[in-house]
């Protein structure tokens, strides 16, 4: 385990409760999915849960967000409420997008959480434009933009990293190299497979990191940060990391071994750094099991939101087709946000 | 008092995005060769000088990406138009423009929405050969969450792009490529122009054509063959395709109990085929005559003049149809 950010206890165990909170909020997505209340696509992020909260960590209020339809775990981290998230999950008008979007869409306009976007590659180019607004503006805010490997084989990556590197602009590029693009390893999809050497091809700073260990995600995301709020350009993170479930719930993992799986599970982010936490007197015995308990009453409250939640009127259905006006929680800095 | 000046469409266009800079410090522009070479059909010639690189953007060859860089930058509070060479190139940003500006809005519950232009130019007519001379602007008509703009009037290119930037919404506007050169004298008592209603631009009352674009010129000048012989026809300019002003057509086609499309795309599929439909569904029992459509032959566009005039709209097909229809049998 990395040591190089200094972790007090406090923040060690927010980051802790944070990865829990996505593997239970998804363990109970896949129960309520046989129970067939969410339906369509549910990409689960079981296994790469440090990423994003070591990512999203590093953020202020005032930073876009850009995600994948994997992106339960960077809507949680960045402080989405889960009753509004199980609430979308479940097509629900209390959920994140009055329930159109669904898992692989989830909007948050106040925490700058720009999708949820579904088409690989299609996030880089909208993250690439609030950027170059913030920049435009002098506004001191960056944009955080994930995706998964996937993405580096469309000509958006290549497209938008040009574009970011050539206009210095204020992204955070994470690449989420989970090793399977649905079942496509890497290296049949690209001549290259160090995708961080990539990224360094297009005139900016660039680093594969350790996506298991939560500690080291959130201090390259730190250095990062850093640099791109100094004015520095992008900054391009490939994060190494793997899922360890199906690529959605339609999936006979033809791909790969269970040998390999379970190689990887002996690698857990939360297990890993509980134990590490532990070792170096972080965390108490028992809390963990504290914890999970505390989580999991919250993902029961979520759920019952959701289930009693009450579905959009269909006489709205072509409402926000075209919009009257730009709404004011768009334009609105974020609480919190420094001006 | 000396004679109101020349303009061109082209310096229309121009004048819409130097007012525009002007008006709003959110609003610049980008795209591909809009500064150093002043556009490629040379509408932003000089806009670099006067509004310097962070306003009048160059952009790389990258349409996915600079079109939704535009859509990000509408949504964190920018006023962007966006400039896309021609609409053939348009292609490459198709699921920007599809799958994000289009959807975000919607899909997001409301909480988005994007302000923003984009410009392109389409049309055929031009000897560019098939990959240059794709009129698609129908395809986008097909999308639900966008606004589709086509002017071809002097007027129009002038004044259009004002209330566009001012719509919460992404709006695409597309000018006819025949049409930058065309010179006029820009109407001294228009000042605004509203982007919701189609315009009649020449009163009749034997039959409505519906058109719109430069194809609005060729059936100008086939109704004006056809006074000649007794025949007055209505010829409405569409200038907004999507939404559809459908309470101008089907007025003009109740009282004229005829209509013709003429329509740039190819008919299958079309945006002719569209208006036919909503006139047949909402006026089909005031019709004394079948509906009628004049496109573009359903053939990529051949380069070869001769056979390039053949495959659009032209105005012996238009006068063709229009009788055919008066006087069935002769
Ligand atoms: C443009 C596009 N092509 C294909 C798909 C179908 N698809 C969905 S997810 C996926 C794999 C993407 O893999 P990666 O980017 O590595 O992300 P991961 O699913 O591993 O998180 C594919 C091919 C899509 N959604 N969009």
């Amino acid at each position: 385990m990395s040591a190089k950010v200094r972790l007090d206890r406090e923040r060690a165990v927010a980051l802790l409760r944070q990865m829990i909170r996505i593997r239970r909020f998804e363990a109970k997505c896949v129960e309520l999915y046989q129970a067939q209340k969410i339906r369509g696509y549910l990409h689960l992020y079981d296994g790469e849960e440090a990423v994003s909260v070591g990512v999203v960590a590093v953020l202020r209020p005032e930073d876009w967000l850009v995600a994948t339809y994997r992106e339960h775990g960077q809507a949680l981290a960045r402080g989405i409420p889960m009753r509004a998230l199980m609430a979308e999950m479940l097509g629900k008008l209390e959920g994140t997008c009055r329930g159109r979007g669904g898992s692989m869409h989830i909007f948050d306009a106040r925490n700058r959480f720009l999708g949820g976007n579904a088409i690989v590659g299609g996030g880089l180019p909208l993250a690439v434009g609030t950027a170059l607004a913030d920049k435009m503006a002098g506004r001191p805010a960056l944009t955080c933009c994930f995706f998964g490997e996937g993405a580096v084989d469309e000509g958006e990556f290549h497209e938008c990293l040009n574009l970011a590197a050539l206009w210095r602009l204020p992204v955070l590029f994470v690449c989420e190299n989970n090793l399977y693009s649905m079942g496509t390893p890497l290296a049949i999809a690209e001549a290259e497979t160090d995708i961080a050497k990539k990224a360094r091809c297009y005139r900016m700073v660039s680093e594969a990191v350790d996506g298991m260990d939560v500690v080291a995600v959130e201090a390259a995301a730190a250095c990062a940060v850093e640099r791109i709020r100094a004015g520095e350009g992008p900054v391009f993170l490939e994060c190494r990391t793997y899922r360890f479930r199906a690529h959605s719930m339609f999936d006979a993992q033809l791909y790969r071994s269970k040998e390999e799986i379970e190689a990887w599970r002996e690698r857990d982010p939360i297990d890993r750094f509980a134990r590490w936490m532990a070792e170096v007197g972080l965390l108490h015995p028992n809390e963990r099991a504290a914890i999970e308990v505390e989580v999991d009453r919250e993902v029961e409250d979520a759920t019952a939101f959701a289930e009693a939640g009450t579905l959009e009127p269909v006489e709205e259905l072509e409402r926000f087709v075209l919009m009257d006006e730009v709404p004011q929680e768009q334009l609105l800095a974020p609480a919190g946000a420094t001006p | 008092m000396s004679a109101p000046p020349t303009t061109t469409y082209r310096e229309c266009c121009k004048q819409a995005i130097r007012a525009a800079l002007i008006a709003d410090p959110r609003v610049f522009l980008m795209g591909e060769d809009v500064g150093r070479y002043g556009g490629c059909y040379a509408v932003s010639k000089g806009l670099l000088d006067e509004f310097g690189p962070e306003r009048i953007r160059d952009t790389p060859l990258s349409e996915s990406a600079f079109v939704g860089a535009g859509i990000g930058a509408a949504i964190a509070g920018m006023r962007p138009i966006v400039e896309i060479m021609t609409v053939n190139f348009s292609l490459l940003a198709l699921d920007q423009i599809l799958n994000n500006a289009a959807t975000i809005p919607h899909m997001s519950g409301g909480q988005f929405a994007i302000p923003l232009v984009i410009r392109m130019a389409t049309g055929g007519g031009r000897q560019l050969a098939a990959q240059h001379s794709h009129s698609l602007e129908g395809w986008y008509a097909h999308i639900p969450g966008l606004k589709i703009l086509a002017p071809a009037t002097l007027e129009d290119a002038r004044y259009m792009l004002a209330p566009a930037l001012l719509d919460p919404n992404p709006v695409l506007v597309f000018e006819h490529v025949v049409l930058y050169n065309m010179e006029g004298v820009l109407d001294p008592k228009v000042s605004s122009v509203d982007i919701e209603k189609a315009a009649i631009r020449r009163a009749g009352r034997d039959v409505t054509f519906v058109t719109y674009g430069a194809s609005l010129f060729k059936t100008l000048e086939a109704a004006e063959v056809l006074a000649r012989e007794g025949i007055e026809a209505e010829v409405i300019d569409l200038r907004v395709l999507r939404p559809l002003d459908e309470a101008t057509i089907l007025a003009s086609v109740r009282r004229t109990r005829r209509c013709v499309i003429v329509d740039e795309g190819w008919r299958s599929g079309s945006l002719a085929a569209e208006i036919g439909m909503r006139i047949a569904e909402q006026a089909f029992y005031e019709l004394d005559a079948p509906l009628r459509r004049v496109c573009s032959a359903e053939v990529p566009m051949p380069y070869a003049g001769h056979l390039e005039q053949a495959a659009l709209p032209n105005r012996e097909r238009i006068l063709a149809t229009v009788r055919a229809l008066l006087r069935p049998g002769s």
